[in-house]
C-alpha cells in the first residue's frame, strides 16, 4: 500500500517530464513543421506572427494596432515581444518565445495537478460525510489532480498550440492560475489571474461568477439535502427526539455565504485591474491610449471583423450573411453566452468548479476566435472531475468524434484553402469524391467543411450537455 | 459732322477697350503637337504622339478659353490642382529592348490600368475630400472608372517613394481598368483640331490598339505667375506613346522592317493642325547607326544622314541634331496638303542592330508561396549591361552605389507582415542596416485603408541581383465585397522602382528653344520603372446559399440552446432514489 503511494507521483512524474521532453524535441526541430500558421492552432488572437508585426511596428514608432494586424494585450506584447526578434544562431527562429510556452504549460500542469488535490480531498470527505466511503481506503478515489495534470500535458491539443505558437497557453495559465487562486482561498492570486485572463482574452470574465461561488461557499459538495437526508436517515437508525432533529436541520439548511472574502476578492480585482489599466496606459502613451486598446481588442472580438477561418461557427456565417441582419446575429450569438450564466449558476452553485469548467466550455464552443488551445484547457478541466464522471455516457462515441474531427479538419482546410484553385486535386484518396463533383467541387467542399464544423459544434455542445446529464445523474 | 462723331464714339471706346485687352495681356494660349516616331531594336516601331497646351496666367475665373479645354481649366480651378498625371495604358513597357534610361520610357512607360495621381493646393484636411471629388470629375470626364479611386481602400499618400515629394500627392492606380477607344475618344477632345487635321488625324483606332503597347497619358501642371492679382497658369501635356509592329514582306529576317506612316496607322499627314503654334514630325535613330558619321557640317554630308547605304528616308529632313548617341531628324509638315500628303516612310538596306540605354537595375515582381492561405510577394532587381558604362555613379565613403526606391501599395485584404522583409543581395541576407537606407511603412486596415510600403535601398555599383521578399496571408472578405467573377483573383498594382540618383536627358548640341517636346527631353527626368501586376487569388466563398449557411447555424444554435434547457430544467430524483436505496 505504502509502495503504492510512492510509486504513483512517481509515474505521474515521469510521464510529466516526458511530455515536457516531448515538447522540446518538436521545439527543436529543424524543419517548418508549419503549426503557427495552422488556423486550428493560431487565431488571429493568438497569433505569434501577428505579435511579431505589432512588435515590429511598435518598435518602429507606430501603433502596435495599426494595421489590424495584431489584436493582443499590450502587456504581451512588451514580455514576448522581445523574444520574437532574438535570435540563437543555428536555431530555428522564435525558440525563445516556444520555451515560455512550455514553462506556462508545466505551471498549468502543476496548478491544475493543486487543484485536483484539493478537489479529490473534498470528494473523500464529503463521499466519506454520506457514508459511500466506510473505510479510509481511498483506493476508490481516482487522483483527479494527476490525471487532469497529465490529460493537460499530453493533450494532442495543449502540445499542438505549444509548439505551433499560439499566445492560448498563456491565457490558459491565467484561467487555471484564477481557479486555483480560488479553491486555495489565495484571493489576490485569484483575482490576479481573473482581471489577467479577461485582459487577455475577454471571456474568462465570465469566470467571476464560480470563483465568487468558490469563495464564498467552498468547495465542490453534492447538495446540502444529501447532507440533511443522510443525517436524518442516520438519525431515524438512532432514533434521538424529533424536536432536536428539526432545530437541527433548520439550523443547517443553507449554507453560510463568506461575504467578507468576496468583498475581499472584489477589491482585489478592482485593484489588479487598475493595475493593468495603468501599465497598459504606459505602455500605449503615443498610440491613442486606452481607446484604441479596447477598441481594437475587445472591439475585435465582439464585432467579428476577422473572416478568415478557424475551427469556430462564426467566420463563415458572418461572410454570407447579409448586412443588413449583421449586428442582429452579433447580439444573438453573443447573448447566447451571457444567458446561460445565470440559469447555470443558479442549478449548479454547489458545485463552482464544475461551473467553471461548464462556462469554459461553452465560451471554447461560441466565442469567435476559438482555438484548439480552448478546447485543451476545458478538457483538461474536465479531467478533474473523473471521480463524478467516471461512468459517463458515450465516452467512446464522444472520443471517436475528437478524433474524426481532428483528422478531418487539417484534410478539409487543404482541400478548400489550400488548392481549391488548382484544377486536380492531389490526394488520390480523394480523387473518386472529386471527379464526382468536378464541376462543382468548390461547393462541395465548402458544404462539407461546413458539415464537418457542425460537428464540431454539435458534438462539443453534445459533450458538454452530457457530461452535464451524466454528471446531474451520478452526482450522489 | 459733329453728330457722326457723337455717334462713333461709343464704337471707337470699344476699339480702344479691345485694342487694351489684346496688347494688355502679352501671353497667348499656344498649342503644339509634335509626333516621334523610333525604330526599336526588336522590330518594332515607336509612336509618341506629343501635344501641350499653354493657358497662361488669367485674374478672371471662368473666363473664355481659345484653345485651352475649358473642362480641365475648371478642374483645375475648382479642385486646385497643383499637378496632375493620369494616364491609360494597355500592354507592358518591355525594358529591355524599349529602352529605360531615356525621357521617353522614364515618362511613358505606365503601370497597366489607370493610373492617377495628383498634388494639390488646398490645406492637409482638405486633400482626402479634393481627391474624391476630382476622381469623380475625372471620371465622368474620361468615360473610365477612375471614381472606385475614391474609397481609401485604393489610394495611398506616398511621402518620398514617389518621387515628388509633397505631403497633399495622392497616388492611386487601377490595374483592371480596360482600356479602349471610349478613353481615347474623351482625351481627343481636349485638342483643339480633335483628330481632325493635323498630326492627332493619323490616330487610326484599329492601328492604335492593334499594337503591342499603349498608354495615353494626361499631364497638368500650374505655373505660378508670380504676379500679384493674376492666377496661375495652366501646361496641359497630353501624349500618346504607342508600340506598333510593321508589317513586313521582305523575307530576310535580319533586316529590320520598312515601314512608312500609311503601312503603319493607314494614314497619312495632310496637314498641320492650323491652330497649333508648331507641328513637327521628328524621327529618332539611336544606337550604333548614329556614332557612325560623326560630322554633319556640309550639305552633302547631311544629305548622307538620310540617304546612305544603311537606310533611307522618303522626305528629306528639315534639319538633324545630334546627341550623345542617336540623331533627331526633324520634318516640319507645313507644306503637306490633300494633293501632296506627308508620308515619312523608313526603308532598311543592311542588316543593323543596336540596343536601347537601360536603366542601371531592371525589376521585376513576382509572388511566392502557394496556396489560398498565405504567400509572399519578391522584387528582384538584376543588373542590365548597360550598368557598368553608365556614367552616373555616386560614391559614399569611397563606395559606388547604387540607390533604388521602392514604392508599393498593398491592397487591405494582402495583410502584409512588415517585420518579415527581407533583403537578399547577391543571393545573401543582408541585415537592414547594411542596405536599407530609408523604410517607411503605413500598414493596412481591414477595409478603411490600404497599405503602402516606401524603401530606399543602397546597392553596391558591382551587384549582380538584389531581392525583396515580403510575406504576406491572405483575406477572406465578406460576400458583398468581391467583385463579379471573383474566381479570377484580385489584383496587387505594381509597384515602382525609382532611382534618385539617376536622371534621363538627351542633350541635343544645337538649340532648339521651341518645340515643347524637345524641350521636355531635355529636361532631366527620374529615372523610373514599373514592375508587373500581380495577380492574387483569393479564396472565394459558396456565393450561391448564404441562406443554407444561415439557416445550417441556426440550427445549430437551437440544438445547443435546446439541450442545455433540457438539462437545466430536468429534476433530478435519482439521488434521493439512490440514497435511499442505499439506506
Amino acid at each position: 500500500m505504502a509502495e503504492e503511494q510512492k510509486t504513483k507521483p512517481c509515474r505521474f512524474w515521469i510521464w510529466a517530464l516526458t511530455s515536457v521532453f516531448f515538447r522540446l524535441i518538436l521545439i527543436s526541430f529543424k524543419g517548418n513543421l508549419n503549426l503557427s500558421s495552422r488556423p486550428e492552432v493560431s487565431t488571429p488572437l493568438t497569433s505569434i506572427r501577428r505579435l511579431a508585426e505589432g512588435y515590429w511596428l511598435k518598435q518602429a514608432s507606430m501603433s502596435p494596432y495599426a494595421g489590424s494586424m495584431y489584436h493582443g494585450s499590450p502587456l504581451l506584447l512588451s514580455v514576448l515581444g522581445p523574444l520574437t526578434v532574438q535570435r540563437i544562431k543555428g536555431q530555428p527562429s522564435h525558440l525563445l518565445c516556444s520555451l515560455v510556452f512550455v514553462i506556462a504549460d508545466i505551471l498549468s500542469a502543476m496548478l491544475l495537478r493543486g487543484i485536483g488535490q484539493k478537489l479529490q480531498m473534498a470528494y473523500g470527505l464529503n463521499a466519506r460525510l454520506l457514508g459511500f466511503l466506510k473505510s479510509s481506503r481511498d483506493k476508490v478515489i481516482l487522483p483527479c489532480g494527476d490525471i487532469a495534470a497529465l490529460v493537460y500535458l499530453w493533450n494532442p491539443f495543449t502540445i499542438v498550440s505549444c509548439v505551433g505558437l499560439s499566445t492560448s497557453p498563456i491565457e490558459n495559465l491565467a484561467v487555471i492560475l484564477a481557479l486555483y487562486g480560488a479553491v486555495t482561498r489565495r484571493v489576490p492570486l485569484a483575482a490576479f489571474g481573473l482581471v489577467m485572463a479577461t485582459h487577455l482574452s475577454l471571456y474568462p470574465a465570465t469566470l467571476a461568477i464560480p470563483i465568487i461561488i468558490l469563495l464564498g461557499y467552498g468547495l465542490d459538495a453534492p447538495p446540502i439535502k444529501l447532507f440533511l437526508q443522510t443525517r436524518s436517515v442516520e438519525n431515524e437508525k438512532s432514533s434521538t427526539s424529533t424536536v432536536s432533529k428539526q432545530a437541527k436541520s433548520k439550523q443547517t439548511t443553507r449554507l453560510p455565504f463568506l461575504w467578507k472574502t468576496v468583498v475581499h476578492f472584489l477589491f482585489w480585482v478592482l485593484l489588479w485591474s487598475l493595475y493593468v489599466l495603468v501599465l497598459c496606459a504606459l505602455s500605449l502613451n503615443k498610440y491613442g491610449g486606452l481607446e484604441e486598446m479596447f477598441k481594437r481588442t475587445y472591439g475585435f472580438i465582439l464585432s467579428i471583423e476577422d473572416l478568415s477561418p478557424n475551427i469556430g461557427v462564426f467566420w463563415y456565417f458572418f461572410a454570407e450573411v447579409f448586412d443588413f441582419f449583421r449586428n442582429f446575429f452579433l447580439i444573438v450569438f453573443h447573448v447566447n453566452i451571457l444567458f446561460m450564466l445565470l440559469p447555470l449558476a443558479i442549478r449548479l452553485k454547489h458545485r463552482p468548479c464544475f461551473l467553471a469548467f461548464i462556462y469554459l466550455a461553452i465560451s471554447s464552443i461560441l466565442k469567435s476566435y476559438p482555438s484548439v488551445g480552448d478546447s485543451a484547457l476545458y478538457l483538461s478541466l474536465w479531467a478533474l472531475f473523473v471521480n463524478e464522471l467516471v461512468d459517463m455516457k458515450f465516452s467512446f462515441f464522444l472520443f471517436c468524434g475528437y478524433l474524426g474531427i481532428s483528422l478531418l479538419s487539417p484534410v478539409m482546410h487543404n482541400l478548400w484553402i489550400w488548392r481549391v484553385s488548382s484544377t486536380q486535386i492531389y490526394n488520390p484518396t480523394l480523387h473518386i469524391i472529386a471527379t464526382k463533383c468536378s464541376n462543382d467541387h468548390n461547393y462541395f467542399w465548402i458544404f462539407h467543411y461546413r458539415a464537418q464544423e457542425t460537428q464540431i459544434s454539435t458534438l462539443e455542445t453534445l459533450l458538454a450537455t452530457r457530461a452535464f446529464r451524466s454528471f446531474l445523474w451520478l452526482r450522489a | 459732322m459733329a453728330s457722326l462723331v457723337r455717334s462713333w464714339i461709343p464704337l471707337l471706346v470699344l476699339q480702344s477697350f479691345l485694342f487694351a485687352i489684346a496688347f494688355g495681356s502679352t501671353q497667348v494660349e499656344e498649342f503644339s503637337e509634335a509626333l516621334l516616331l523610333k525604330p526599336l531594336p526588336d522590330r518594332k516601331v515607336l509612336a509618341h504622339f506629343h501635344f501641350e497646351n499653354r493657358a497662361p496666367p488669367s485674374n478672371s475665373h471662368g473666363r473664355h478659353h481659345h484653345l485651352f479645354p475649358k473642362a480641365i481649366s475648371q478642374l483645375v480651378q475648382k479642385f486646385r490642382v497643383k499637378e496632375m498625371e493620369l494616364s491609360f495604358t494597355q500592354g507592358r513597357w518591355n525594358h529591355e529592348h524599349w529602352g529605360g534610361f531615356d525621357p521617353l520610357s522614364s515618362m511613358n512607360a505606365k503601370p497597366v490600368g489607370v493610373e492617377l495621381w495628383a498634388v494639390f493646393d488646398v490645406p492637409q484636411s482638405q486633400v482626402d475630400t479634393s481627391w474624391k471629388n476630382l476622381t469623380h470629375a475625372l471620371s465622368g470626364l474620361f468615360c473610365a472608372s477612375i471614381n472606385f479611386l475614391e474609397s481609401s481602400t485604393s489610394y495611398a499618400a506616398p511621402t518620398w517613394g514617389f518621387g515628388t515629394n509633397s505631403d497633399k500627392l495622392r497616388y492611386g492606380s487601377l490595374p483592371r481598368e480596360a482600356v479602349c477607344t471610349e478613353n481615347l475618344t474623351p482625351w481627343l477632345k481636349l485638342l483643339p483640331c480633335r483628330d481632325k487635321d493635323g498630326i492627332s488625324a493619323l490616330m487610326n483606332r484599329p492601328s492604335v490598339y492593334r499594337g503591342f503597347y499603349h498608354s495615353q497619358r494626361l499631364h497638368l501642371s500650374t505655373v505660378e505667375s508670380g504676379q500679384e492679382g493674376l492666377g496661375s497658369g495652366i501646361v496641359l501635356e497630353q501624349s500618346l506613346t504607342v508600340v506598333l509592329q510593321p508589317d513586313t514582306t521582305s523575307i530576310e529576317t535580319n533586316i529590320q522592317p520598312s515601314w512608312s506612316l500609311s503601312s503603319l496607322f493607314g494614314r497619312k499627314v495632310v496637314g498641320r493642325c492650323v491652330l497649333a503654334n508648331s507641328s513637327h514630325v521628328y524621327l529618332q535613330l539611336e544606337g550604333r547607326l548614329g556614332q557612325e558619321s560623326k560630322n554633319v557640317d556640309t550639305e552633302i554630308e547631311a544629305h548622307k544622314l538620310w540617304k546612305n547605304a544603311d537606310f533611307e528616308l522618303s522626305f528629306k529632313p528639315d534639319r538633324v541634331l545630334r546627341e550623345s548617341s542617336s540623331f533627331l531628324f526633324i520634318f516640319d509638315i507645313d507644306n503637306a496638303s490633300d494633293s501632296e500628303p506627308f508620308d515619312l516612310g523608313l526603308t532598311w538596306k543592311v542588316p543593323s542592330k543596336w540596343s536601347c540605354q537601360q536603366a542601371p537595375l531592371h525589376a521585376s515582381r513576382f509572388l511566392m508561396g502557394s496556396g489560398n492561405e498565405r504567400g509572399a510577394i519578391a522584387i528582384l532587381l538584376k543588373a542590365t549591361e548597360s550598368q557598368e558604362s553608365s556614367p552616373v555613379r555616386e560614391l559614399t565613403d569611397g563606395r559606388c552605389t547604387i540607390k533604388a526606391n521602392v514604392f508599393q501599395i498593398f491592397p487591405w485584404y494582402i495583410k502584409v507582415y512588415y517585420h518579415t522583409l527581407q533583403i537578399f543581395v547577391d543571393q545573401q541576407l543582408k541585415t537592414d542596416s547594411e542596405v536599407l537606407k530609408k523604410i517607411n511603412v503605413s500598414p493596412s486596415t481591414d477595409k478603411v485603408s490600404s497599405g503602402m510600403l516606401e524603401i530606399m535601398l543602397e546597392l553596391p555599383c558591382e551587384v549582380k541581383s538584389a531581392a525583396i521578399s515580403i510575406e504576406y496571408d491572405k483575406g477572406f472578405l465578406h460576400i458583398d465585397e468581391y467583385p463579379p467573377d471573383a474566381n479570377q483573383g484580385f489584383d496587387i498594382p505594381s509597384a515602382l522602382i525609382s532611382f534618385p540618383n539617376h536622371h534621363a536627358s538627351l542633350d541635343f548640341q544645337e538649340e532648339l528653344s521651341k518645340s515643347p517636346l524637345i524641350s521636355s527631353f531635355k529636361e532631366k527626368s527620374l529615372v523610373r520603372s514599373y514592375t508587373e501586376v500581380l495577380l492574387v487569388p483569393l479564396t472565394t466563398p459558396d456565393f450561391s446559399m448564404p441562406y443554407n449557411v444561415i439557416t445550417i447555424t441556426c440550427t445549430i444554435f437551437a440544438l445547443y440552446f435546446g439541450s442545455l434547457l433540457n438539462v437545466l430544467r430536468r429534476r433530478i430524483g435519482e439521488e434521493e432514489r439512490f440514497l435511499k436505496s442505499q439506506g
